[in-house]
């Protein structure tokens, strides 16, 4: 994991993953719609050990410019070995309920574009045998809930997608890793009360790289959101449907 | 996740948290903002009951570091941890650091903290190269000794009250390595402390005491003197001191586990465990200046009503007889704390309108917070730290009288001109005598 391309390098989570990488020495291309944001951190990056930190400007809903991103990443990095794709929003569900329009962007943001990016590094990553796609989906994928099913069904839709990807790369020796993330303290998350599930990009951060190195398929972090999802995803609709989630 | 956001974790009002992670980002439009850092203040200067705290502990960019002149810019919410991570490996150290490495840079400056050196180095605000303050109105200054020096002068030690600092520079220490070299003396009196001080300080940069608070009658005053220097980079000490392992506070106890009986013990073994006594010793940096950051979350030892800490400078001259009916009055409570710490302060004049160390000897501890019983004790310090001429530390306050702040600080109200329309603090609101958040 030497050359990293981060999509949506600003996130709190990718940010604290960067940091991981940049300790290990990795070479980074790191992508986000906020140049002043993006190069504040590649300063950051290049103290804490990167041994290289370019940074591009883009927004993700541009579906077509991703084969050229990737292009992009691969001629700075001289190659890629791994891509982070962190990018997101946190929608509101409620104005997603009242708008088709919002509905609509909110999928762009937090599937389409994911699945537009995972097709391009995926076709490339086939071609030359190797290669990690780690992907941020959310543990709101794994069955969707009344407060925030919109969110949900994007993440669902990452999720299953990058399933099926991981199957069809896994005989070329490329890894596809679904990280779902329980609730994690960010700027996103800012107004939330935090309770003991909560946890730091930081803490998230270290289970991502680890999962990277050891090649994992699925990683729910932190751990206990394994259990408590598996709970959640096999609770009979009878009792599921009067619940409050 | 955050319990209280304030060390001594007195009992409050659930805080209105609002995160800033980025430094380009704008404040928000709020009434009442108080920038909050890692929460490492004891008292209220780090709470805006009513109003919101801007959460600036994801501003912790490294910006630029030159390994050749030890120059390093951060953003605010750096803590001096990850400082030493960077810059201890190329030879740079802190110039100036309090007893935690788990504090912002931004609350250093808002506190205008000192260290073991200060009779050497000053406070924090004199290694200060220069910083950016953002101002309600989205005004940015940059301000350093020659730019904005009203407002440079007025941000150290100003408690985070004149707008948020977003970005610092700063000159480190050239050090040869992670260890200090050194001396742990017994002491048996006030006056041996004051002794051993002058006679230290012209060659060593750090100097500390720790009292027994519990010690009455002829016992009264002994203590453990450490002074120590940065040691060359040729000298290395036991390995597993430099790992430094961390332990964690994993639940609050119901009660206070600091009272009169585990005070005694704790204090008469301190004292006299041989450790105490011994010359030419070595220390890795993180026991000589972070002992309790080994002990994360030491403050729930408290239990649930928290703690107060006394913080005060004496001017010298009276310095050794107030303290001692000090250290009668709180030996004569069985309240008082296992950390009590003594150091005397330098000459040299502190760069902030409201900053706290001024010349004399400063004196800190704990109380575990009792009610009514620990309040009338610190308030009868109080007065001998007004009769003396003195202070008390604002970072360290949860109670001080607005009256005898007022006392402390004269200069508070030319300072209050720098305030931040939009900018409060509990402690200010409180020393003030103003009502509204």
């Amino acid at each position: 994991m030497r050359r990293i391309l981060i999509m949506g390098a600003t996130s709190a989570i990718a940010e604290a993953t960067a940091r991981e990488f940049a300790a290990l020495g990795a070479a980074l291309f790191l992508v986000g719609r906020d140049s002043a944001r993006l190069s504040a951190i590649a300063d950051d990056l290049r103290l804490r050990g990167a041994s290289q930190v370019d940074t591009q400007v883009m927004d993700a809903r541009a579906l077509d410019d991703y084969p050229q991103l990737v292009d992009a990443a691969s001629a700075r990095l001289g190659g890629l070995d791994t891509a982070l794709i962190a990018h997101g929003t946190l929608t509101d569900q409620a104005a997603a309920q009242a708008s088709i329009a919002l509905l609509d962007d909110e999928f762009r943001v937090n599937a389409l574009s994911q699945m537009a990016l995972c097709t391009v590094l995926g076709n490339r990553f086939e071609a030359q045998g190797h290669g990690c796609i780690a992907v941020i989906s959310s543990v709101a994928g794994d069955r969707g809930r009344q407060s925030n099913y919109v969110y949900g069904a994007a993440k669902a839709a990452v999720t299953a997608f990058t399933s099926g990807l991981r199957q069809r790369l896994h005989p070329k020796g490329v890894v596809v890793l679904t990280i779902k993330p329980g609730f994690v303290d960010t700027p996103m998350t800012a107004t939330f009360r935090k309770g003991p599930l909560w946890a730091t990009p930081a803490q998230v951060a270290r289970t991502i790289v680890r999962a990277i190195q050891q090649r994992r398929a699925v990683l729910y972090t932190p751990w206990f959101w394994w259990p408590i999802m598996l709970i959640i995803r096999h609770l009979p609709e009878a009792l599921f449907r009067r619940l409050r989630l | 996740m955050r319990g209280s956001p304030s060390w001594g974790r007195l009992p409050g009002a659930e805080p209105q948290w609002l995160a800033i992670g980025s430094r380009h980002q704008a404040l928000p439009e709020r009434a009442s903002m108080l920038p909050w850092g890692n929460g490492r203040s004891y008292g209220d200067s780090c709470r805006n009951d009513g109003g919101v705290l801007l959460a600036a502990g994801a501003l912790d960019r490294y910006i630029a570091f030159d390994p050749a002149t030890g120059i390093i810019e951060v953003e605010a919410g750096v803590q001096l941890a990850a400082i030493i991570a960077l810059a201890l490996p190329h030879g740079w150290f802190p110039a100036v650091t309090p007893g935690t490495r788990w504090v912002t840079v931004g609350g250093c400056i808002a506190n205008d903290v000192h260290g073991k050196n200060h009779h050497r180095a000053g406070s924090f605000g004199h290694h200060l190269l220069d910083f950016e303050l953002l101002r309600s109105d989205g005004t940015v200054l940059h301000c350093s000794p020659t730019e904005h020096r009203d407002w440079f002068d007025a941000t150290i030690g100003g408690l985070g009250l004149t707008g948020l600092i977003r970005r610092a520079r700063m000159q480190l220490q050239r050090v040869g390595g992670p260890w200090l070299r050194g001396d742990s003396l017994r002491f048996g009196s006030l006056a041996e402390f004051f002794a051993l001080s002058a006679c230290s300080e012209p060659d060593y940069a750090y100097t500390v005491a720790w009292l027994d608070c519990s010690a009455s009658g002829r016992h009264r005053g002994r203590g453990i003197f450490l002074r120590a220097n940065h040691a060359p980079a040729t000298v290395a000490g036991p390995q597993q001191e430099a790992a430094g392992r961390a332990l964690r506070l994993p639940f609050t106890p119901p009660l206070s586990a600091v009272n009169r009986l585990s005070l005694r013990a704790f204090n008469t073994l301190y004292f006299h465990r041989p450790a105490a006594q011994a010359r030419e010793r070595l220390w890795h940096y993180r026991p000589f200046f972070y002992p309790l950051d080994a002990i994360a979350d030491w403050n729930r030892l408290y239990g649930p009503r928290g703690f107060y800490q006394y913080q005060c400078v004496l001017p010298a001259a009276d310095a050794e007889t107030v303290l001692d009916e000090m250290l009668a009055r709180i030996a004569a409570s069985g309240l008082g704390s296992f950390l009590v710490v003594l150091k005397t302060f330098g000459a040299q004049r502190s760069r902030g309108l409201l900053s706290f160390a001024r010349p004399g000897v400063t004196l800190a501890l704990d109380f575990p917070n009792r009610g009514a019983a620990t309040l009338a004790l610190l308030d009868a310090l109080d007065r001998l730290t007004l009769d003396a001429g003195g202070a008390v530390y604002p970072a360290k306050d949860a109670r001080m009288s607005a009256a005898a702040f007022q006392q402390y600080f004269p200069q508070w109200q030319a300072f209050a001109r720098y305030i931040d329309p939009k900018f409060s603090s509990s402690f200010w609101r409180r020393v003030t005598g103003s009502t509204t958040a």
